[in-house]
């Protein structure tokens, strides 16, 4: 079933990006990875509304790229700030917050 | 129904508690706009406050009209015959999912809006030191020429309100939502206002910064994965509407894997929210860094609106999958109270120890939701016991986190800087403070659930709802991870009033970290030297106080009686 392609695609982008997240340590690269999820889902949605034959998944697409909009416009604001702090954008570069003992 | 746009019916007045909240957000940003830099605090401030009660009354209303729905009806409301409105409905009289008003719904918004409304005020307190918990100018570097300038020209960062209205919205519709699209949207509303305002503290700007970013990264993250859930859910049922998905869950079918996975994802993205193990590690470093009003918010607000919208998913939505979902909750309700109340045990920082406790907390409360699997009466224990035990833990939290934001460094000339966060700091504070001291007590005293505090109604009716629904594993652990938590509390209590005679800051601290963390990191203390040892409170010039007085006031009403209260909760709830 040819349709089942889309949908592993999407599952394959879905990891990759879930991988890039976990891994990579630069925030910027780490964020795309959110979105990169965020859009494998969208193919998925989209596929699932043309088996299922109904337009819920194609309207909750919409809804999803809305969202990451905003999202991108909060993460950046968030990413920028801390750039401009610390000039880094190291995810590995912000670890004042631990259990061990509370900074100073 | 498909393919031809059905015009919704809307009931206006029970759409309103939200409309009304998130109306006055729009208009805060306008307001933002517009008004000149001197009236803005003030208009925000009251616009807030306005608006949140406001929403009260209109839930009062709703609470009215639902309490008069006699017969419980047949669409699917908490349960199969439970009694719901439903705010859209199509023309032909169908019922749309995307806000459903139920006793769940109703309980959980008034929660959510006296948190807000709570909070609102402690943030609105400038206290004697006449500066708010917020950055002058959030988007000036720290330490820069900028930011002293924005500080001395005595500016305030007052997008703060509007943004605290948008997340109090979306926690209420995320409560309330028995759809998926909806829900997707709720979480986002209450998280992307949250990720921006755990920023914008005014001390310790990196910290604050570091917390929001973390909190944006990991949250972000989990909503990514929540979504695909939806999506994999979607696939195999072909609907968004709980009602649908619990009609065609219920038997199985080819694509069952696909569903699991999918299930499994929401859940994920839920138990993230609720700051369950093993998706808590955002929680302590989140709630230490963030503004402290803006922690109480959250730690109350985010916790309410989570653990209803992850009752509704697994009551309402799965009711089919209860078999493979309750292996699940009974695993992280395990996980989450053990490794949350030995967490506890070892913090050396208020607000961190308030983070795990909250995480324990969490446990605690996915006892009641692992219980309720059952049918008839025992399928509205479960519910009825998270709502009492969130009242509880809510009332509490929002109060704790005000005494720490009043609770502040003796610099060297004597003046009250930042927060005294570390509990070496809070050594004897009971005795130079006694009322806040004896508030904070009581706060503590119903986390660790002792009797006659609200904290004991809420142990006892999530542990007992546990036990009548079979959970009587989970009921055993949790009494015994309170007890474990119970001594970390007491720990704080102890050291408020008795604090050892030699107040040196090395040994404080070791009071507060305890042994074995202190002996693990003897190589930084020296570091801590350089830390005001001695605290004090801060006066208000606002009603940061009267909100302590309330919390504990409330805390202690509803544990001495708590008769009419639980009684009302499951009166909506049948």
């Amino acid at each position: 079933m040819s349709l089942m392609n889309y949908l592993l695609l999407s599952a394959v982008l879905f990891s990759v990006g879930a991988t890039t997240v976990l891994v990579r340590r630069n925030a910027i690269i780490a964020f795309m990875g959110i979105e990169m999820m965020l859009n494998a889902t969208n193919l998925a949605l989209v596929t699932f509304a043309r088996i299922n034959g109904n337009l819920h998944g194609q309207v909750l697409a919409f809804f999803v790229m809305v969202v990451a909009a905003a999202e991108v416009v909060v993460g950046l604001a968030i990413i920028v700030a801390i750039y401009r702090t610390r000039r880094s954008a190291s995810v590995d570069d912000v670890n004042l917050l631990k259990d061990v003992r509370d900074p100073a | 129904m498909t393919g031809i746009f059905d015009t919704p019916q809307v009931d206006w007045a029970l759409v309103a508690p939200v409309l009304v909240v998130l109306g006055a957000a729009v208009v805060g940003v306008l307001l933002e706009a517009f008004l000149p830099v001197v009236a803005r605090r003030t208009a925000q401030v009251a616009l807030s406050v306005a608006a949140t009660v406001g929403a009260l009354v209109a839930i009062g209303w709703s609470w009215h009209r639902l309490s008069g729905v006699d017969a419980p009806t047949d669409l699917a409301g908490l349960r199969p015959g439970g009694r719901a409105l439903y705010a859209l409905t199509t023309e032909s009289g169908g019922s749309l999912g995307s806000l459903v008003v139920d006793g769940l719904t109703l309980v959980s918004q008034a929660l959510v809006v006296v948190v807000a409304l709570l909070s609102v005020v402690v943030m609105a307190d400038r206290t004697a030191t006449r500066e708010d918990p917020f950055a002058p100018m959030v988007s000036a570097v720290p330490g820069s020429q900028y930011e002293r300038l924005a500080a001395s020209r005595g500016l305030a960062q007052t997008e703060v309100y509007p943004l605290v209205l948008f997340a109090t919205g979306g926690m209420m519709v995320f409560s309330a939502t028995a759809d998926l699209l909806t829900m997707f949207v709720a979480l986002e509303v209450l998280s992307l206002p949250l990720y921006l305002l755990s920023g914008m503290a005014r001390r310790r700007r990196l910290q604050s910064q570091e917390a929001s970013l973390k909190y944006f990264l990991l949250g972000s993250f989990a909503s990514a994965l929540f979504i695909f859930g939806a999506a994999l859910v979607y696939g195999v049922t072909g609907s968004l509407t709980f009602d649908e998905i619990a009609a065609a869950t219920v038997t199985p079918n080819g694509l069952d894997k696909l569903l699991v996975v999918g299930v499994l994802l929401l859940m994920v993205g839920l138990f993230f929210k609720v700051g369950a193990v093993p998706f808590h590690l955002w929680t302590p470093d989140v709630y230490q860094g963030a503004p402290t009003p803006v922690t109480g918010f959250m730690a109350a607000g985010t916790k309410v609106a989570a653990f209803v919208a992850l009752v509704r998913v697994v009551y309402v939505m799965l009711p089919g999958m209860g078999w493979d979902l309750s292996v699940l909750v009974w695993t992280v309700a395990i996980v989450t109270m053990v490794v949350g109340s030995v967490a506890v045990l070892v913090q050396g920082d208020i607000k961190r120890l308030l983070a795990y406790s909250s995480v324990a907390h969490a446990g605690f409360v996915l006892t009641a939701v692992a219980a309720g699997w059952g049918t008839g009466e025992t399928a509205v224990v479960g519910p009825w016991a998270v709502l009492v035990y969130l009242l509880a833990y809510a009332l509490a939290t929002v109060g704790a986190f005000t005494v720490v934001a009043l609770v502040r460094e003796r610099s060297e000339s004597g003046g009250l800087t930042g927060e005294a966060t570390s509990l070496g700091q809070w050594a004897g504070l009971g005795r130079t403070n006694p009322v806040i001291g004896a508030c904070f007590m009581v706060f503590l005293l119903s986390f660790a659930g002792i009797p006659l505090t609200a904290g004991f109604v809420g142990k006892f009716a999530v542990f007992s709802a546990a036990v009548s629904g079979g959970a009587w594993p989970l009921a055993l652990i949790g009494v015994l991870a309170s007890a474990v938590a119970a001594f970390a509390y007491f720990k704080v209590v102890v050291l408020m009033y008795f604090p050892a005679r030699d107040e040196r800051p090395a040994d404080a601290d070791e009071v507060g970290a305890g042994g074995s963390v202190a002996s693990q990191t003897g190589a930084v203390g020296t570091a801590t030297l350089a830390r005001p040892k001695t605290a004090a409170v801060v006066a208000t010039r606002g009603c940061a106080t009267g909100v302590i007085g309330l919390c504990a006031l409330l805390t202690l009403l509803l544990g001495v009686l708590p008769g009419g209260v639980l009684t009302a909760i499951s009166n909506i709830l049948q």
